[in-house]
Order: structure tokens, then C-alpha cells, then sequence
């Protein structure tokens, strides 16, 4: 067994919103991303909103953050070093990447947001930056764009597993399991916006398939971080009252999209999405509280 | 520059602790009675300096009976406890503002201007002695008298030990001390005394080290087997988030082209047919 005789960090609700908003942000992007490079003409509604939806979600990253610091208008010094001069980064600690990635993903994300809207002619205003990223550029753009979420999506997972604290630092597949399942969530919000009607349905079907993908992925990857966990001598920590409450949550999150297309039972796609992302919700809540509570 | 805390010869008094608030002007808790002599609990913000008292003694049905005597004295062990300004700090590590730095006296300081209270410190510290203060909104721990040491003068809790449990001074010197206190102390039959920290084997070295009479997890340290450094999930971690991200765009390929080829494919069967 590992030996923890560590204080936690209080890294709590603010936090689990941040790492929530996070996953989707940065799996809504991806999302829209890859619609846009592998998808029809069709899914092109879907992918703006992909867009849209990322940015918004990513809007409320740096608050949550903020609000969390002790000196919330010392935020600054996560990216300049006030003590030496100059710029802080730091390569092997994971908060001083995500501070930089969330900073330049929030850049690829606003343009992105800005192209989506002129494209769907709500804002003529970013029409000329719309010109300016259509083609080899906008692939560009929307590729490395898609790097970052990527990155945001799963770095929070990173961040824990890189500390001394039980559960957290016994596993190396928080990465990987943020990552997978902000994707999922990501999916869920995109079948939650689509219309139906409009050509969204399709699209939406095609979003469901994924999502599917997403978490098996995401449960392979719980089954894994369990065995790493209990490996460690720290399994009775993932299984207070609480949490085995919200274990039940990540399950029917991850069964939904699953269940929701198989011929036993068939039910509404929303209803699917809507669990799954109170699955993503709840995972994130186990993993932040095992370590806590 | 640093400590060695010999707990062989440790009474439990606090009057580091004592000292250590004192000087460096820290209110303290409100009052907390445990189940034990230990009424500070942890090394926290307020408490930089922390004499644990682990009892060892036998218990029957709230019976106290008196310690048998184990190897001279071991029934109760006391330990004053402090930062370990670990050669490789984890603290130090993965502070992402550089408030936490390394000072002319080798030692561990979080700079208060800087630190910005995100607690990431606490995270990664395994010796669980960085608090978080409400008040300042930053994290604090023992500044191993960093002001005193300007002066030359001695940290407070080394002048107050009344023992010389204590011990400040170059680390060559101490370690030299500790070998031979531990020489003495396991000729004298103590064979489960030993030092923690004197080498690289605990975080490369810490310039707090101790000689303690048990193994160290008795006083909530961890094995050298468990003392790792936060980085070592690093390239693991993202590893397996760069594999995660690789089976993701496969998936998002299979669900978005693969239905679009199938569409393309239905469509062209469609004109086929009309022809």
C-alpha cells in the first residue's frame, strides 16, 4: 500500500464546475472540428453550434478558476512571474500548461465562435474574418483549435494525477478519463441543441454513434483507473455512501447512449444525452471527492 | 543550512512551538482538546512547528494500564515537526507562479506577494505541512526563520528547544551528529532507530531530517518507497490522454465519414436505379 499523509487541497464545487465546463468546452470543439472535417455539408449547423457551444462553456472557465484562487485578482501570476520578472511557464506542472492552454484555446475558440456566427449570418460584422479562415487556412485554424480542446478536455485529469494526494496521484488514467468523457458530455449538448427538422436529425444520429464510442472508451478507462486505484490500497476511498451514489449516476451516464439504441429498449435520444451529461457531472465529483471527503 | 530533529530525545514541552508562533506572529487555532497530549493536530498555517505525541500505550476497555517499558522508553514517541525544505520540493515543483522558491540558505520559501492561493502546493506536499489562510488568502508554511537567518541569528524553535532536540546548523555538521547519535543509540540496543532524510533516498535529501526510534510511517511519514515526486504521472498521464485522444478520432472518423461514404454510397445506388 501507498502512503498518503497529505493535507487536501480544498479544491471543491468550483473546481468540479470548472473541470465540467472544461471537458465540454474543449470536447465541443473537437466535435465541431471534426463534423466539419470528416461530416457532410448537412452537419455544418451542428458544427457551428459545436463552436458556439464551446466558447460559451469556456467562458465560464477563467471565473470558476478566479473565484477559486485565495487572491483571485493575483490571477495574472499564473502566466508572469511577478517574483523574478517575465513570464511563468512551466512545463512539467500541469496548472502552469493549462493556465497558457486555456489562454491560447480561448483565442482559437472566441475566432471560431466569431466564424460560426457570420456564417450563419448572425453577426455580419466578422464576415471578413469568416473569408479570411475559409479553406486550407479555417482547416488550419480549426485543426489546432482542436488540439487545444483536446488538450483542455483532458489536462484537468493530468492535474490531479501530478500531486501526492491518495486516489488521485495513485492512477495515471485521469487524463485519458476526463478527456473521454468531456467528449461524451460535449456529444450530449450538441443532441441536446439539435433540431429536428432542419437536417440536425441526421447529424444528431451520426453524434449518438459517436457518443457510443466515447464511452466505451470512458468505461474501459474507469474500469482501469479502479484496478490502478485499488492496486495502490486506496479502493476504499471510491466507495463511501456518497460517492457509490454518484458511481450509480456515472453508470447510467455512460449505459444511456448505449441502451438508448439497442432494440430491447428504445428510448428518447434528449433523455440519453440529458443523463449522460449528469454521468459526466457525477465522474468528476467521485474523482475531485475521493480524495477529499 | 538546516535541521536535525533528534525525537530520541524529544520531552514533548512546545516551546517550539511556542517559539516558532512568537516570532513569526501566528495567532494559532482556537483551542481544540483531542484525545490526547497532541492539541495542536497538524502542521497547518498557523502552526509551522507541531509536537506530535504518538502513543503507543496498551489499551483494555478504556483501561489504561501502565506502558510496558519497549526498548527504553518507545511506548510514547514525540516528535516536533516541521517543513522538510526537501531537496527536490514537490511544492516547489508545481507551483505555477514560482511563489515557492529556493533561498540563498537552501531552503524553502513561499513568497507572500506572489502567491496567489491556488493551493496546488498543497496537493503535491506529502508531508501534508502547507496550510491554506483564509485571512491572507495565500498558503504559508515554516519559513525556517528566514528573516532570523538574515541576521545570523538561529531559528526560534532550534534557540527554544530545551534539549537540543533540535539542532540548526550546516548540514555537513548535522549529518556528522546524526551518524553518531545513531551509532550510540543502536549500541545501546535501540535497533529500530534510524534517520529520515539524511541521505537522497527521501526527495533527494531533506534539510529537516530526523532520527527517529520507529519506522517512519509511525510518525506519518511516508516510506522511502512512497515518497515520490508529483511529476512522475506526468508522462504517463498524458500518455494515456494522447491515447484516448487518438481512439476518439477514430470513433468521431467511423461515425462522421463512415456514414458519410454510406450516404454517398445509397445515393449513387438511388441515381443507379432511377437510370
Amino acid at each position: 500500500m501507498i502512503d498518503h499523509f497529505v493535507r487536501a487541497p480544498a479544491w471543491e464545487w468550483w473546481i468540479l464546475l470548472y473541470f465540467f465546463c472544461a471537458g465540454i468546452a474543449g470536447g465541443a470543439y473537437a466535435l465541431g472540428a471534426m463534423l466539419r472535417f470528416w461530416g457532410s455539408p448537412r452537419d455544418e449547423g451542428i458544427a457551428r453550434a459545436a463552436f458556439i457551444t464551446s466558447f460559451i462553456a469556456l467562458i465560464f472557465c477563467p471565473i470558476f478558476l478566479t473565484v477559486d484562487l485565495g487572491q483571485p485578482i493575483r490571477f495574472w501570476h499564473m502566466l508572469f512571474d511577478t517574483g523574478a520578472g517575465g513570464l511563468v511557464f512551466k512545463f512539467w506542472s500541469p496548472m502552469s500548461i493549462g493556465s497558457w492552454a486555456l489562454l491560447l484555446f480561448g483565442l482559437f475558440s472566441f475566432v471560431s465562435f466569431l466564424v460560426a456566427l457570420a456564417s450563419g449570418g448572425q453577426l455580419r460584422a466578422a464576415d471578413p474574418l469568416a473569408r479570411w479562415l475559409r479553406g486550407r487556412a479555417g482547416d488550419v485554424w480549426t485543426a489546432i483549435g482542436m488540439i487545444l480542446g483536446l488538450f483542455i478536455a483532458g489536462y484537468t485529469g493530468v492535474l490531479l494525477s501530478v500531486s501526492n494526494q491518495p486516489v488521485w496521484s495513485d492512477t495515471w488514467m485521469l487524463g485519458g478519463l476526463f478527456l473521454a468523457s468531456g467528449l461524451s458530455g460535449a456529444a450530449a449538448v450538441l443532441i441536446l441543441l439539435a433540431r429536428r427538422g432542419r437536417g440536425d436529425t441526421d447529424t444528431a444520429v451520426a453524434l449518438s454513434d459517436a457518443d457510443r464510442w466515447f464511452v466505451i472508451i470512458e468505461a474501459v478507462l474507469i474500469v482501469l483507473f479502479v484496478v490502478t486505484v485499488a492496486a495502490a490500497g486506496w479502493l476504499a476511498s471510491l466507495l463511501g455512501p456518497v460517492l457509490l451514489l454518484l458511481w450509480l449516476l456515472v453508470i447510467v451516464g455512460i449505459a444511456a447512449p448505449i441502451v438508448s439504441h439497442s432494440r430491447r429498449m428504445t428510448f428518447e435520444p434528449r433523455v440519453a444525452a440529458a443523463l449522460t451529461l449528469l454521468g459526466v457531472l457525477a465522474l468528476r465529483a467521485v474523482v475531485i471527492f475521493s480524495a477529499q471527503l | 543550512m538546516g535541521f536535525f530533529t533528534d525525537t530520541s530525545i524529544c520531552i514533548g514541552c512546545k516551546a517550539c512551538e511556542v517559539a516558532c508562533k512568537e516570532w513569526n506572529q501566528l495567532e494559532g487555532n482556537p483551542p481544540e482538546f483531542r484525545d490526547s497530549f497532541d492539541n495542536t493536530g497538524q502542521l497547518d498555517a498557523q502552526n509551522w512547528r507541531h509536537v506530535q505525541f504518538i502513543e503507543q500505550v496498551p489499551d483494555n476497555n478504556g483501561v489504561v494500564f501502565q506502558p510496558t517499558p519497549i526498548a527504553g522508553g518507545q511506548a510514547w514517541l514525540m516528535m516536533s515537526d516541521v517543513c522538510k525544505h526537501c531537496q527536490n520540493a514537490s511544492c516547489l515543483e508545481v507551483c505555477p507562479t514560482n511563489a515557492i522558491v529556493r533561498t540563498e540558505f537552501d531552503t524553502v520559501f513561499i513568497q507572500q506577494d506572489v502567491c496567489n492561493g491556488c493551493r496546488n502546493c498543497i496537493s503535491a506536499c506529502p508531508y501534508g505541512v502547507i496550510g491554506f489562510n483564509e485571512k491572507t488568502g495565500t498558503v504559508h508554511k515554516c519559513t525556517l526563520c528566514y528573516d532570523r537567518l538574515q541576521l545570523n541569528k538561529m531559528p526560534a524553535c532550534a534557540q527554544a528547544c530545551p534539549t537540543e532536540s533540535i539542532r540548526f546548523g550546516y548540514l555537513d555538521d548535522l549529518q556528522k551528529a546524526a551518524d553518531a547519535r545513531l551509532a550510540a543509540l543502536q549500541k545501546s540496543g535501540f535497533a529500530k532507530a534510524q534517520l529520515y532524510g539524511r541521505d537522497a533516498s527521501v526527495y533527494g535529501g531533506l534539510n529537516a531530517f530526523f532520527l527517529l526510534m520507529d519506522k517512519p510511517e509511525a510518525y506519518n511519514l511516508p516510506s522511502k518507497e512512497s515518497a515520490k515526486l508529483p511529476d512522475r504521472n506526468n508522462t504517463a498521464g498524458y500518455a494515456a490522454g494522447v491515447l484516448t485522444a487518438a481512439a476518439a478520432l477514430v470513433a468521431g472518423v467511423f461515425s462522421f465519414r463512415g456514414r458519410r461514404m454510406a450516404q454517398r454510397e445509397a445515393g449513387t445506388e438511388a441515381a443507379g436505379n432511377d437510370q
